[in-house]
């Protein structure tokens, strides 16, 4: 008898590594068209202001629309409770050492609430530039936030997730002058890696650019119904 | 670091396309990475070797092929080639684009091994 044989061979298998986590994130999509929840990813670093942005955010969208809110962390409650006071409906996602939000994460929390009552669902990822952009969470659009305190070069340190966004944030920009922020640096920065990507600036102090997020959110939903016949 | 959980799903993955395609031993396991995946080669290398431990795939080679980023130039009208991920500009014309066909793959395309032993006719 010979020796223990292997016939080697070599099999394509051609498949996305987060193909579950992607099927997932199509299910979560077409559930969420269906009802008519438009759908939008925040992503920043820690200290940003997405929690700050998205309290202000939602206590002024939530007097013409349904909106609610998801946020990862990876402990405690206290953002989850910090968006409450907008009065919009809100659960944490507590992650406990992943640093980013999964599909299957945004399925579970959402066991129980009728997506039929809402028309925009936020979700507040983990505050990290790096992993929450390998992973679709069925989100019509991804909004990166920069504050202008983390200098003018960080969209090309962190290219992958300004990459994947529709819509880049610029917080805290009543610190812009304080802080010598270089505005067209940063301009430069992201477009060397997301040419024509839409900018907001805003500042929750003064209330720049909160009613102009707005309205931008609600023609993105209204474009989006339209295009997909959904509602 | 996200490498770990991508780590299990590639182990997982691979685990699942070997059953399928009737290998008993996977000896390696190719794989794409875009340089705009946003995982880290090493990091991934690390987190693999420490995922497959006690699994159908403990001795297997990991093996990268790193995918640079490809754009199509509006201007030229042409996919090209980045020889940096950034800027995304056209490395002919310098037209700016956003429009990125690859570099952001994180594929397992191919496994690498046979039916075991013995008992096999083969």
């Amino acid at each position: 008898m010979q020796e223990t044989t292997i016939s080697p061979r070599i099999v394509e298998i051609r498949q996305n590594v987060l193909k579950k986590n992607d099927l997932l994130a199509r299910d979560l999509r077409k559930r969420f068209q269906e009802t008519g929840v438009y759908v939008v990813n925040l992503v920043s670093s820690p200290g940003a202001g997405k929690t700050t942005l998205l309290t202000e955010l939602l206590s002024r969208l939530g007097k013409r629309h349904k909106a609610a809110a998801l946020v990862g962390d990876l402990a405690t409650e206290n953002d989850a409770e910090r968006l409450r006071q907008s009065g919009a409906k809100v659960r944490q996602i507590i992650t406990g050492t992943v640093c980013h939000l999964e599909a299957d994460m945004i399925e579970r929390t959402l066991e129980g609430w009728d997506l039929n009552e809402i028309d925009f669902l936020f979700i507040e990822n983990v505050g990290n530039l790096v992993c929450p952009a390998s992973y679709d969470l069925g989100e019509n659009q991804r909004v990166v936030l920069f504050s202008v305190t983390e200098g003018e070069d960080k969209p090309v340190k962190y290219p992958t997730i300004v990459n994947s966004a529709d819509l880049a944030i610029i917080t805290k920009i009543d610190l812009a002058e304080a802080v010598e922020f270089q505005r067209e640096r940063f301009y430069e920065a992201l477009n060397d890696v997301r040419s024509g990507i839409p900018v907001l600036e805003v500042s929750v102090r003064t209330g720049e650019g909160i009613d102009e997020w707005i309205t931008r959110l609600e023609a993105d939903r209204e474009a989006f119904e339209k295009a997909t016949g959904s509602l | 670091m996200h490498e770990l959980s991508i780590a299990h799903s590639l182990v997982e993955l691979a685990v699942e396309a070997a059953e399928n395609s009737g290998i008993r031993r996977v000896q390696a396991l190719y794989m794409k990475l875009g340089v705009l995946s946003g995982v880290v080669k090493e990091a991934l290398e690390f987190s693999f070797d420490v995922v497959i431990e006690g699994t159908p795939l403990e001795g297997a080679r990991l093996v990268i092929e790193d995918v640079p980023v490809k754009i199509f130039c509006p201007n030229c009208r042409e996919a090209r080639v980045l020889p940096e991920p950034f800027p995304m500009r056209c490395p002919l014309c310098g037209t700016k684009t956003g429009q990125v066909i690859e570099g952001r793959e994180m594929e397992l395309y191919a496994l690498e091994g046979g039916e075991e032993d013995a008992g096999d006719d083969n």
